[in-house]
Parts: structure tokens; C-alpha cells; sequence
């Protein structure tokens, strides 16, 4: 082999690498002041020049429920979009993500399943016993998916959908028959309308499923060129699967757990950044966190603003922009682009 | 060398590798001939350990493949499959630079980087490095995939079918491109070929599989002959010289030369 190339020129960044650098600090910077901006907005009115200098009462609710408000939505958002990534990588589908194929499902079943048995059961365990149902409902998924011959993305997507709906139909019968439909809403609808202080800072734990995926975000990459390839690169497929879905069930879990469901988040995000940038989960995960909470802030602050002083759940404007989306994404996949 | 002894596997009721013993020496571009169902596929899967066989042992080089660290054998044997299919949006040189995972665990060091653009040197697809590999031609991407195991720098690489969906240019090229990395790199290259007139052009070595069992091997000379490629292909083919090399004529039962030859007897 004869060496054409220096080694320093090699490992010099390219002008694509710095383009994304900047493209990724701005985005940042325009989360931030996005984030900052929605501090004011709710109810009681806050005007940005008090921001600095709230008086008690402002300051009163920026702590108990504006800054808790916003920290939720980024983390709901940047977990639940980089849920979708991984899902989107190891299943090597476009079209799944944990709200459409049973994982948010089974952690609603799991949280059912903890106000039956755990009365009083605090948010800490709700959680803990969600992340095990839904752990166990993706790996069933998997299971299902590994059976089918089929493996047109399509269909496994659509089977994803209805093994969700399986679940959530057994989840409305119990709650039906005990008298707890109303409170499933909570779960099922997700929104930020309730988050206080001292009521969703067990949602801090998906900070760390965050960085266990960034960890693992090479083996992703590789688990999603196939078994082959991985075997080829020396990768362990599928322990590389399962840590992927537990990674996968935490967040989905713990969102669901504390602000609900977020319909189609998962899908919508991971699928424009890979549009633009690819599917090299390590350099796209950062890229789709913070457009995942970027895009769930959006959509929370439309539903704070379009029927003041009353709200739209976030779920409720995420659901109808995201199928939407995913029609889009269906009928493009039919016109014969790569999915 | 790559050494296989009494390697057998059924799928269900099927068996499609029959005690299979072989050796494949070591710094020649061997290929793999032989029918569809011969067990050609399979056997690449076995040696690469994509595949457990039910029975028997494989080993490369001093590695036993059946119990070797995957991770120390992925430094010392590279695959690929269905080199067309993947699923995964990366650009060519990502993609590239992924074959140095065993090496490097994703942290690529300035050798890495090196022996990643020498991969792309030889592969010749520089100018396309920032390309997806959706937005290439077939061929190009078949070569990115090369490039990706020549990075690996494994000392054995192993290929099933990388002729499909290539053209006659392409597969020529690609032949090249391996004949190549068998004398100039020293790499033990084994692959599946469905042609026996361009396994008979490029390789070293042939191994003549049908139903499951070995029934030839030898030089180009040796197997590319009436006899040995009835016994592999069920077809009679006059076989010519052309500067050397021996061609099989089998496209058409009158370039046979065989008088009672029917076509279910062709293909029977």
C-alpha cells in the first residue's frame, strides 16, 4: 500500500466538521434563549426586563414552577428524541419509535400496575416498576420482530402500532373496570401543565441514560449495519440490542412517568436530523437532544399561548404535528426514497 | 490458513454442509464455485463465525473460531455479506473509518486515520468521501464497503458474492481491486463467486462445493476442466485456452460441444 495522504492532513477537521460545530453551538444558544423566553410566558405574565430582578411573588413562581417547567421540557424532549434515535439505529427501521411500538405503552401498564399494588406509591417507585414493564414490553417487541420474515419497515412499523395499542387496550380495561380511566389521562396525554417543584426531579435519571447512550452511540451505529457487521467488527450484537432498549426504556419510562406521553417526538426528530446530517448516532445524538427539546418546547409554548389563560397539552399539539409527519414520511418511503 | 475439519449444519431437515474438511492457503484469492444450495454461502458464514455449525472445528490461523475472543478475532478476520444491503445513512468515509472499531474502539488515533485513507486510496473513492452511501452507484458502494474491512487490516477477508448487482466493468474492476490486496497486501482473501469464468480468471485456488460436500479443489488448471466441472455444476462446458487462462463455455448447450445434452439434463 503506498501512503498518498499525511497523516496530519488526515486528522485535520474538515470544513463539514466545523460547519457542524457552529451549526450545534447556535442551536444551543437559540435552545437557551428559547428556553429563557418561556420563563415568562404562562398565566401570570412575567415581563423579561424582571426576569433579572423578579420581584418575590414572580420569583416565587419562576422557582416553583416556571424553572421546574423548563427543565422538564428539556429533558423530556432531548430523551425522547435520542430514544427514538437509538430505537430508529438498532431496529435499523425509520418508523419505529418508543411511542409507536409499546414501550410508552408498557410504562403506562407499569404505572397501572403500581397504583393497584403500591398504594401511595411515590414517584421514585412508579418509576422504577414503569422502566421494568416497559423494559420488558420492548424486549417482547424485539422478540415479535426477530420471529417475522417480513421485515418490510413498513409493516414492522404498523405491527409496532398495533402491538401499542394491544397494550394500552388491556391497560383501558383494567383501569375501566377499577375506575381509574380518568387517571390514566395523566399518563397517556402528555403535559407539562403540572410539573412543580419537588414533583418531577426524578426525571433528572434520564440525564444519565443520555450519557450512556452517547457512550454506546459507535456501537449503535455498528449494530445498526447488521448483525454481520457487527460480528465483522468484533461488536456483540446483542448485548449492544438489549443495552440499547434498557437505555431506550428508562427514558421513555421516566418521561411517562412525570409528564406523559409525547406522541410521535421520537419519530419526528430523530428522522429530520438523519435526513440532514445522517446516521452516525454519535455525531447526530447531540444534534437530535437539542432539537428534541427545542421542538418540545415549541410545541408547549403554542400550547401555553393559543388559548390563554387556558392550555393545550403538549401531547395534544405534538400528536398533530407528528402525523402530519409521519404521513409525510410514509408516502416519501412509497415514492422509493432510501428509508 | 484457514482450516476446516468434519464442519457440518442443517437448517431443519436440509443439510447443507456435509462434514466438510479444508484448507485454504494462506496470501491467495481462493474462491468459492459452485451451484446455488451448494453451501457455498454457508461455509463463508462458518469460517467467518456468523454461523455455529452443528459440528466440527474451524480454525483461522491459530484461532479457533468457535471460541475465540470476538474481539481478537475481528483483528484478524474481516467479512462481508450482501454487500449491497445496509441500512445504516453514513458517508463513505465514516463508514470507512468504522473498520477500525476492533482496533481502536471508535478513538481513532493518527495510525488509524492513516490506514483509513490508504483504505480509500486503494478503493479509489477520495473524491467521494463526504458522500452518503445512498447517493453512490452500486459499484462505488460495494467499494466503500472493501475499503471498510481493508481498514480493518485483517490478515484474512472473507466475501460473500461481491460480484452481485455489479456489472461486467465493475466486476472486473472489483476482481482486480482483490487480486490486488492479495499480492500487494499479503491478505488471505476468500470469496464466493457464482462465475467459474472469473473465479477461473482471478484466483489462485478453487473449491468446487455441490450439496453440501467439497467434490473439487485445486489450481484454475486443475478444476476448470470437463470433468471436475460436471461433477461441480451438473453442466457440460467445453473448456478453452485463451492466453493461459481456461475458460468454460456454457452459456448455450451448442457451444457444449456434447451431442445428447437436453436442457433438463443441463441443469438436472
Amino acid at each position: 500500500m503506498t501512503l498518498t495522504r499525511a497523516p496530519e492532513q488526515a486528522a485535520q477537521p474538515r470544513a463539514g466538521s466545523s460547519f457542524y460545530r457552529w451549526g450545534l453551538l447556535l442551536a444551543v444558544l437559540a435552545l437557551g434563549l428559547g428556553a429563557y423566553l418561556s420563563l415568562g410566558v404562562g398565566v401570570v405574565h412575567i415581563p423579561l426586563s424582571a426576569m433579572f430582578s423578579p420581584n418575590e411573588d414572580q420569583w416565587e413562581i419562576i422557582s416553583r414552577s416556571r424553572l421546574p417547567r423548563m427543565a422538564a421540557i428539556l429533558l423530556a424532549g432531548s430523551s425522547m428524541a435520542v430514544a427514538g434515535l437509538i430505537m430508529q439505529r438498532i431496529t435499523q427501521n425509520r418508523f419505529v419509535s418508543p411511542s409507536t411500538s409499546g414501550t410508552t405503552e408498557a410504562a403506562i401498564f407499569g404505572i397501572l400496575l403500581a397504583t393497584l399494588f403500591v398504594p401511595g406509591a411515590s414517584l421514585t417507585t412508579k418509576m422504577m416498576i414503569a422502566i421494568v414493564t416497559s423494559i420488558i414490553g420492548s424486549v417482547i417487541f424485539l422478540q415479535i420482530l426477530q420471529q417475522m420474515r417480513h421485515r418490510d419497515p413498513l409493516v414492522v412499523a404498523l405491527l409496532g402500532i398495533m402491538y401499542g395499542s394491544v397494550i394500552s387496550a388491556i391497560t383501558v380495561a383494567v383501569g375501566y373496570r377499577l375506575d381509574l380511566v380518568q387517571l390514566l389521562d395523566i399518563w397517556t396525554t402528555g403535559s407539562f401543565a403540572s410539573i412543580l417543584s419537588g414533583q418531577y426531579e426524578p426525571l433528572y435519571i434520564v440525564l444519565f441514560a443520555l450519557i450512556a447512550g452517547f457512550f454506546f452511540a459507535d456501537r449503535f451505529t455498528v449494530v445498526g449495519m447488521g448483525r454481520d457487521v457487527s460480528t465483522s467488527l468484533g461488536v456483540n450484537y446483542t448485548f449492544v440490542l438489549y443495552t440499547g432498549l434498557i437505555v431506550i426504556s428508562i427514558m421513555s419510562a421516566s418521561v411517562v412517568v412525570v409528564v406523559g406521553a409525547i406522541p410521535f417526538l421520537g419519530l419526528i426528530v430523530p428522522n429530520v436530523v438523519a435526513l440532514m446530517m445522517g446516521d452516525h448516532v454519535r455525531r447526530v445524538l447531540p444534534v437530535t437532544a437539542v432539537a428534541g427539546a427545542g421542538f418540545v418546547l415549541i410545541c408547549d409554548i403554542i400550547g401555553r399561548w393559543i388559548i390563554a389563560p387556558y392550555e393545550i397539552p403538549v401531547a395534544t399539539i405534538a400528536g398533530v404535528v407528528g402525523a402530519g409527519f409521519f404521513v409525510w414520511l410514509i408516502v416519501r418511503h412509497g415514492k422509493g426514497a432510501s428509508a | 490458513m484457514i482450516f476446516l475439519h468434519a464442519v457440518s449444519h442443517a437448517y431443519g431437515a436440509t443439510t447443507v454442509l456435509d462434514g466438510v474438511d479444508l484448507s485454504i492457503p494462506r496470501g491467495k484469492l481462493t474462491a468459492l464455485v459452485g451451484p446455488n444450495g451448494a453451501g457455498k454461502s454457508t461455509l463463508l458464514s462458518a469460517m467467518a463465525r456468523l454461523l455455529k455449525p452443528d459440528t466440527g472445528q474451524v480454525m483461522v490461523g491459530d484461532l479457533d473460531v468457535l471460541s475465540a475472543k470476538p474481539a481478537q478475532l475481528a483483528k484478524k478476520l474481516g467479512v462481508l455479506k450482501q454487500l449491497n444491503q445496509l441500512s445504516a445513512r453514513l458517508t463513505v468515509i465514516d463508514l470507512v473509518r468504522f473498520g477500525r472499531f476492533p482496533h481502536c474502539q471508535g478513538r481513532l488515533q493518527a495510525e488509524d486515520h492513516r490506514i483509513v485513507e490508504q483504505a480509500m486510496d486503494y478503493v479509489d473513492l477520495q473524491e467521494f468521501r463526504d458522500r452518503f452511501l445512498d447517493q453512490l452507484s452500486g459499484g462505488q458502494r460495494q467499494r466503500a464497503l472493501i475499503a471498510m474491512v481493508l481498514a480493518q487490516d485483517t490478515e484474512y477477508i472473507l466475501l460473500d458474492e461481491p460480484l452481485n448487482n455489479l456489472d461486467m466493468r465493475h466486476g472486473v474492476a472489483m476482481m482486480q481491486l482483490l487480486r490486488q490486496a492479495a499480492d500487494d497486501l499479503g491478505r488471505t482473501i476468500v470469496v464466493v463467486l457464482h462465475d467459474i469464468n472469473f473465479a477461473s480468471a482471478w484466483a489462485d485456488y478453487l473449491v468446487g462445493m455441490r450439496d453440501g460436500s467439497v467434490v473439487a479443489q485445486g489450481t484454475p488448471e486443475q478444476i476448470v476442466q470437463r470433468e471436475p466441472l460436471r461433477e461441480i455444476f451438473g453442466l457440460d462446458m467445453q473448456v478453452v485456452d485463451v492466453a493461459g487462462r481456461k475458460i468454460g463455455m456454457y452459456w448455450h448447450p451448442e457451444l457444449v460441444g456434447a451431442e445428447e445434452l437436453s436442457p433438463v439434463a443441463v441443469y438436472g
